[in-house]
């Protein structure tokens, strides 16, 4: 009996990540069969025509769901009646109706972080500008930075907004709005640290959150062996705390945050890098990616934007 | 949709040497788990012959020291098998080696000892089930032909028990191919942390991971035809 238990309690871990997994995908194949109701109800166009729309553009209706077979048929099919529905009425498409879902990783303050259990930061706020500009209302799901670009893809979320940096490799798969802001990535150092500039990097252990431009950059430059990629930004300045890695490579605004938090640390005076930062949207959605840049343009035109901006980054 | 794929498949794999990530990969997490599942053998089989000599002991004449490390082991399968080996992972890492630098050699050792110490837990019970599974008379015969008990359960029990146990061992060592997937929360690079790195570089999702998928189930069937021959020649002298 014991060693029952004892394997029974292993595969329980693996049995529960896969109720879980299973619960997401019955989530969105449900959530996308209600859409389905919504968008035919909503469109005008009669429901024979739209079937028969929805019959033609099945084949190009982007596989998103490598789920069951129920589910996947499910969501090709409202993927086609949405995109039908997109095509009629010149709208772009939501993974809810009226609601604009915004994936983020908030463990990068101050661009997203929690306070309580709500997500605040720059680019909760931007979004929700835009959002209201757009007549929707918001709603933001927080995820691992690594998985958001697959949500946005797979259509599980309508926009990634988290400190994004467009890069070259990425534009082949996810398009990206206008820039909104404009990221700089840092090296922070223990105070007594011997590296004094971004040239001083070469042979040293470099901490790095997973995925994030700086993880690619320092790959490039220094060396992937020498680049340890952790799930969380603050993950990596434990670890340089601890003395496991020499520098830490990371976005300014979340490193100076860490810098505040943490004593005997500091960030060097040279930059490493400095990019853009926009709002990531699927490919096949240009008509949120057009919404979402006007409603950008007109916001920064009244500087609501900058007032966020200011809002968060204090000038020193 | 072709296309899609064709796209990942090159960024995935031809793009920049990226297979070399896999190759890597495959490197780290074999090494973890071979070297873990040595680990994990050698705790086992000692907590497994403390426990089985302890509850085959007569009730009244119970061993003092024995009843100790007994306890001892029985708090040992207990935590590690009552938490999460990530959790335990991040513990060995973070706070109990929290000295180690972030070299690949140091994240290996961590990796190695974590796991071993978790499947320690879980093979001292598969190997006492198999000691319990083997009649008493057969150490009573031991005995009584004048083999003291240290030689009974050398060259009689343990054999015996080792060849009804193997399919349970095989099963643990299957489990643990797969779980040193944890291992990337420290940033150890293996085959996971490899298909996470592609993607983080290039947005790629499904082609990598299907990969990955594809080359721990290669893995894992090679694993399985290797055991099952095992079994089968540890079977040949069997009247079955």
């Amino acid at each position: 009996m014991r060693l029952f238990e004892a394997k029974s309690r292993k595969y329980m871990i693996e049995v529960n990540i896969m109720k879980k997994a299973v619960a997401m995908m019955m989530t969105a194949a449900m959530g996308m069969a209600v859409l389905a109701g919504c968008g035919s109800s909503s469109s005008a166009a009669p429901a024979s025509s739209a079937a028969s729309e929805a019959a033609s553009t099945v084949s190009e209706a982007p596989a998103s769901s490598t789920v069951s077979e129920a589910g996947s048929a499910v969501s090709e099919a409202s993927a086609a009646s949405e995109a039908s529905a997109a095509e009629t009425t010149g709208e772009y498409k939501l993974a809810t109706d009226g609601v604009l879902t915004m994936g983020t990783n908030a463990t990068f303050p101050p661009y997203e972080y929690y306070e309580g259990d709500k997500i605040v930061g720059i680019d909760a706020e931007i979004s929700q500008a835009i959002a209201e500009k757009l007549g929707l209302t918001l709603e933001i799901v927080d995820m691992d930075f690594n998985s958001l670009v697959s949500a946005v893809q797979s259509g599980k979320i309508d926009i990634s907004a988290a400190g994004m940096t467009v890069t070259e490799d990425r534009l082949q798969n996810v398009d990206f709005t206008d820039s909104y802001s404009t990221g700089v990535q840092v090296v922070i150092v223990p105070e007594d640290s011997e590296i004094a500039s971004v040239d001083d990097l070469a042979g040293k252990l470099i901490g790095v959150q997973d995925a994030t431009t700086g993880h690619i950059y320092c790959s490039d430059d220094f060396g992937e062996e020498n680049v340890i990629a952790y799930n969380s930004g603050a993950m990596a300045v434990q670890a340089l705390k601890d003395g496991k890695v020499d520098c830490v490579v990371i976005d300014q605004e979340p490193a100076k945050n860490f810098v505040a938090v943490n004593e005997g640390l500091k960030i060097l005076d040279t930059e490493y890098v400095t990019e853009d930062y926009a709002i990531a949207v699927a490919k096949e959605n240009t008509a949120l990616k057009d919404a979402i840049n006007a409603a950008m343009a007109e916001l920064k035109e009244d500087g609501t934007i900058q007032g966020i901006l200011d809002k968060y980054i204090s000038a020193e | 949709m072709w296309k899609t794929l064709k796209t990942g498949f090159y960024q995935t794999f031809i793009l920049n040497n990226n297979y070399m990530y896999f190759v890597q990969g495959i490197g780290i997490t074999l090494l973890t788990t071979v070297l873990a599942l040595l680990i994990g053998l050698a705790l086992g089989i000692i907590v497994a012959l403390v426990r089985s000599a302890h509850d085959q002991q007569q009730a009244k004449h119970r061993n003092p020291v024995l009843g100790f490390f007994n306890v001892l082991a029985n708090i040992y399968l207990t935590v590690i098998r009552g938490t999460p080996a990530m959790v335990q992972l991040l513990i060995m890492w973070f706070v109990i080696w929290a000295s180690a630098r972030s070299t690949t050699q140091n994240m290996v050792m961590c990796a190695v000892m974590t796991f071993g110490i978790n499947s320690g837990a879980y093979v001292a019970e598969i190997i006492r089930s198999g000691i319990m599974s083997i009649d008493a008379g057969q150490m009573e015969a031991g005995r009584s032909l004048g083999l003291s008990y240290a030689t009974t359960m050398k060259c009689v029990i343990i054999p015996q028990a080792f060849k009804n146990v193997l399919p349970a061992l095989g099963n643990e060592l299957i489990t643990l191919l797969k779980e040193t997937s944890i291992v990337t929360v420290i940033g150890l690079k293996d085959l996971t942390k490899g298909a996470m790195i592609i993607q983080g570089k290039t947005y790629q999702a499904i082609v990598p991971f299907l990969a990955i998928a594809a080359i721990y189930l290669a893995m894992v069937m090679i694993l399985t035809t290797v055991l099952g021959r095992l079994e089968r020649r540890m079977r040949k002298n069997d009247q079955r």
